[in-house]
């Protein structure tokens, strides 16, 4: 076989010259601010990063707590083994399904997520992202009604109005208030905070609110309701006083808002998982990228989903350049299909359509609703990923991989579309998920031998 | 190796029209002889011509990825399937990366530029393009909104401008500037979606203007000496009555090289005193100015019936579409570099203007004297599919099909142009040759293409001789990259990776203390991580500057 991965010695891997290093400018992969601001102080002997100069509460997690483990390069049905034998596992699994799914993706590198959209096209399987379970509602929202976005550099400059809306970046995203949006000063508003004005609106009060001017409290899943409203007064229609009473948001209080919108020079809204994973989720994402659309008859608008993962965004851009699609790729017939409720995992696994699964770079056994976990536990899973996950634990294959951004360098998509390329700092015995993505692929080239479609190797391989 | 015999040789660059010759290839280029042994292609009854070259498309980065995401209806009805050898992916006005390789290559097409690339996006554009099989690639970086820039020019730093535009260029792998609508963005972003609309208004808050904006760009692309000039989209696009902003752009050149990019959207007139503000015909005013300045060249960006994307750094324009069409909109703002518009987009020929556009294409075409100076474009997918093609050949070529189709078109529009006074001239064979692969070629500098000489790149398309010349054009027969087999018998027999085209200009390593204070202070990603890393390029040719080619390097 083709695949030549050969493992080291795991004890080995801490060379002691220099006892520490900096690397500067590295990239935090946490969360999708992607900030690249980072100087990692790096200590060879304990095989540490030790210092992470700019980064927040969560990076410094990140960065700190991330040390070699002790982890076997791979388990087959709970038996440690080489990366080597579980490729080749891998891929006679992948080789053999009727109707396999790869999943995850969003902690990793386009080059590891452009390898997995090649397996699923030679297999005619399904692909599919954390996007469905995020904010899918927004891509989909996005081809319904477009969007005005712009680049978070663009925010930081100029966006004298900013409203966030079903989030709270304070405890998700700490440094898109203090290096994007909030107190960070810029080109035409050099007194940061003083230039803008900062609306939270949200279903609870939380510590976003510290940073806001005004706060808006809406009823839980009156989301959609409360926007709708916004878009009848930004054009001058009225609105029935009794949205109070639906909403709990007073009609003066949206008329104000309303009027603040017109009025600002550069205005933003940025949306979190509290608008698309309440009640309504496309249509709420759509009401907002409508309405800040709408607002660019009065001044210049922009509307940005935030998002979570890492490279989240860089998956959702991979899977559109390769398939035209975002997320929920079905290429069973060989071509994509794009079906989201159809070819989204959760649907798939919880219709127990699927007969193998690849799971990269996610934990679809730590948040899938239980009918869906029920059949991932039915089929053979390989999942590859850094650490231990509620799904690699009752994976047949599981393959331990490098960490991206730390040990893996790459290229990854801030959640305004920019991409950046990373900096590892740490080496790491175990390979990339490029790496063994390549391998698998190639193997399981060989396995179909240039036919598409395999024969099946047993009868009842199917579930 | 391979000898390809019969065939008749349309070569426009060498002389050659039409003459049965032998065109031998080996390693790679066309050599002027091969063994008996080398394979040989029977190409009787069958023209053989360099491979296409679209100088102006957009087909990866940003905002096509936009486009794609935008659209699944567009997909759905036009899938493409993968086969033994190549993946699959979908069609549409904005097709998948593979698809997009794929499908040029299938009209015998063997190298595409993208056009319009903020250098934020430089890194994505260069992935994407990894995924567009087979053709050689490249792509322009937008450069004419640039703040940096604009800081360096108001305070008239010329020096530090010429190497701050080298040191762009070299740092995020492009082929040459491009300039979108000059000024415009600033205020789009900053006052309230407003344009710039005349070439001597201040770009508020610089001290400068537009017409300074072009001057700069085109002196520092011709003093650089790259091997194509800048490439310009002048403002007033689409707007009645642009073309005397056209005209007075391309005086600014001075007689330096400038090419103008689309020009068709950009040669309206409108009728003083008319309250409807319809455009009319000045197609001929700027074919004489382009006929007789030998220093300009243009595409024409010819308007198609049918569905189109309209994805432009032109951000008013894209907002102004968007009015027109009622649907979905995006817009795209990329910090200190560029706005982005995005619109679904139909033209119909019953529409009075869209058949003026339609229309103004066509005389553009038939009016101009040197085909090598007015190129075939659609600005993909802007004016229509690179899959129309072979029909606008066809338009070209075939006067009666010409008739016919200009039957159909909204009659009122025809009047306004010179295709109701009888243009009749029809292109010969080599004349398109010169339009879709010859010219374009040399507009960009690359020597070894759109050419069949000893040392060209062997970046071959035979296709079969037919009356029907939409139909010749659709299915070549054979598509030779690299003296690669990649098409035979109209079917795919291998993928292949072509290369990635681009500059690398010298400048003053200084030009770095100069630029990185700017990014520190106003950028949202560190200067460090700007710059994109060999890494990014895969197969690629550095296509050096004047300066360079002198060196030898």
């Amino acid at each position: 076989m083709s695949a030549n991965i050969t493992n080291p010695p795991l004890k080995t891997a801490a060379p002691a010259a220099a006892r520490t290093r900096v690397v500067r400018d590295a990239t935090c992969t946490f969360c999708g601010c992607v900030c690249d601001d980072m100087h990692l102080t790096v200590d060879d002997e304990t095989h540490k990063i030790v210092k992470a100069e700019n980064a927040c509460v969560l990076g410094r997690a990140w960065f700190k707590e991330h040390g070699i483990e002790d982890r076997p390069f791979a388990l087959i049905d709970g038996r440690e083994a080489g990366t080597e034998e579980a490729i080749e596992a891998a891929a006679q699994i992948l080789a053999e399904a009727r109707f396999p799914i790869i999943y995850g993706l969003s902690d990793t590198t386009c080059e590891a997520q452009r390898e997995a959209v090649a397996i699923a096209d030679m297999i005619g399987g399904n692909i599919d992202t954390t996007t469905s379970v995020c904010h899918g509602p927004s891509g989909m929202a996005f081809q319904g009604v477009g969007e005005s976005t712009a680049t978070l550099g663009e925010i930081r400059n100029r966006a004298d109005l900013l409203v966030f809306w079903g989030g709270n970046p304070a405890e998700s995203h700490p440094r898109l208030f203090t290096r994007y949006a909030v107190t960070a000063k810029g080109m035409y508003v050099p007194n940061g905070k003083k230039d803008r004005t900062v609306v939270l609106v949200d279903v609870r009060r939380t510590p976003s609110a510290a940073v806001a001017d005004i706060f808006i409290q809406v009823k839980p899943r009156r989301d959609f309701e409360v926007l709708w409203a916004l878009r009848a007064l930004v054009k001058g229609a009225d609105v029935d006083p009794d949205i109070e009473q639906v909403t709990g948001v007073a009609l003066a209080t949206l008329q104000d808002l309303a009027a603040r919108m017109k009025a600002c020079r550069f205005g933003a809204l940025m949306f979190g998982m509290g608008l698309t994973m309440t009640r309504g989720r496309h249509f709420n994402s759509g009401a907002l990228l409508a309405l800040a659309s709408d607002l660019n008859r009065y001044t210049h608008f922009i509307a940005k989903p935030v998002r979570g993962h890492g490279n989240v965004t860089g998956a959702d851009n991979v899977m559109s350049w390769q398939t035209g699609f975002p997320f929920g790729v079905n290429l069973s017939r060989g071509y994509p299909r794009f079906n989201p409720g159809e070819f989204t995992t959760v649907d798939l696994l919880a219709r127990g359509d699927v007969d193998a699964a690849m799971i990269i770079a996610a934990d679809p056994g730590a948040n899938f609703p239980q009918s869906a976990i029920d059949h991932l536990r039915r089929i053979p899973v390989v999942v590859l990923d850094p650490k231990l996950s509620h799904t690699s634990r009752h994976a047949k294959v599981a393959i331990t991989t490098a960490t991206y951004g730390i040990s893996v360098g790459g290229t990854v998509y801030r959640m305004d579309d920019v991409p950046l390329t990373l900096r590892p700092a740490l080496p790491s015995p175990y390979p990339s998920d490029e790496t063994v993505l390549k391998a698998i692929r190639q193997r399981v080239k060989e396995l179909l031998g240039g036919g598409r479609v395999p024969a099946p190797a047993h009868a009842g391989v199917a579930a | 190796m391979l000898r390809i015999v019969n065939g008749r040789v349309v070569d426009p660059a060498n002389g050659v029209d039409g003459e049965v010759r032998d065109v031998c290839v080996a390693s790679g280029r066309i050599v002027a002889d091969v063994p008996p042994q080398a394979r040989r292609i029977d190409a009787s009854g069958m023209v053989v011509m360099p491979g296409g070259v679209d100088m102006h498309c957009h087909i990866a980065g940003a905002k096509v990825n936009l486009a794609r995401k935008l659209q699944p209806e567009d997909h759905r009805h036009d899938v493409h399937p993968r086969t033994a050898f190549t993946r699959s992916g979908v069609g549409g006005t904005v097709p998948s990366t593979f698809t997009t390789g794929y499908r040029y290559a299938m009209l015998g097409y063997t190298t595409a530029m993208e056009a319009a690339v903020p250098p934020l996006s430089a890194r994505h554009t260069l992935e994407e393009l990894h995924d567009t099989p087979v053709i050689d690639k490249g792509f322009y970086v937008l450069l004419g909104n640039n703040v940096m820039l604009f800081k360096l020019l108001e305070k008239g730093r010329l020096e530090e401008f010429g190497h701050a535009v080298a040191w762009l260029l070299s740092s995020s792998k492009a082929y040459t500037a491009k300039l979108v609508n000059p000024g415009g963005d600033e205020a789009w972003k900053g006052r309230r979606n407003a344009n710039v609309t005349r070439l001597d208004e201040k770009i508020e808050p610089f001290e400068l203007t537009p017409r300074q904006v072009i001057g700069a760009l085109i002196r520092a692309v011709d003093d650089l000496g790259l091997p194509h000039p800048a490439h310009i989209h002048c403002n007033n696009l689409g707007h009645s009555g642009n073309f005397e902003t056209t005209l007075e752009t391309m005086r600014i050149a001075e007689g330096r090289r400038a090419h103008l990019t689309h020009i068709q959207f950009h040669s309206y007139g409108h009728v003083a005193g008319k309250s409807n503000d319809n455009p009319t015909s000045k197609a001929r005013e700027i074919s004489e100015f382009v006929n007789t300045h030998p220093n300009i060249s243009a595409d024409v960006g010819q308007v198609m019936f049918g569905n189109a994307t309209a994805m432009t750094a032109d951000a008013p324009l894209g907002y102004m579409l968007s009015r027109l069409s009622g649907g979905k909109w995006v817009n795209a703002d990329t910090e200190h570099e560029s706005g982005c518009g995005i619109v679904p987009f139909a033209y119909q020929d019953r529409v009075y203007t869209h058949a003026l556009q339609w229309a103004i294409g066509l005389e553009l075409f038939l009016m101009s004297k040197d085909p090598w100076r007015m190129v075939l474009s659609t600005d993909h997918p802007n004016g229509g599919s690179f899959m129309s093609y072979p029909k606008l050949i066809r338009l070209l070529m075939d006067r009666e099909f010409r008739r016919q189709e200009m039957s159909k078109v909204n009659p009122r529009a025809l009047r306004q142009t010179a295709l109701a006074d009888g243009l009749d001239r029809e292109y010969t064979l080599g004349e398109i040759a010169i339009v879709t692969r010859a010219g374009p070629a040399r507009l960009l500098g690359l020597k070894n293409k759109g050419h069949l000489g000893v040392g060209a790149d062997a970046d071959i398309t035979i296709y079969e001789e037919h009356e029907d010349k939409e139909q010749m054009f659709s299915t070549p027969r054979y598509v030779i990259k690299d003296g690669q087999l990649i098409i035979e018998d109209h079917e795919f027999r291998a993928d292949y990776e072509g290369r990635v085209l681009h500059v690398a200009p010298d400048y003053d390593p200084a030009i770095v203390d100069v630029i990185r204070p700017f990014f520190e202070e106003y950028y949202s990603i560190r200067f460090n991580n700007y710059a994109v890393d060999d890494s990014y390029l895969g197969r690629h040719e550095q296509v050096p500057t004047a300066a360079q080619r002198a060196k030898g390097s």
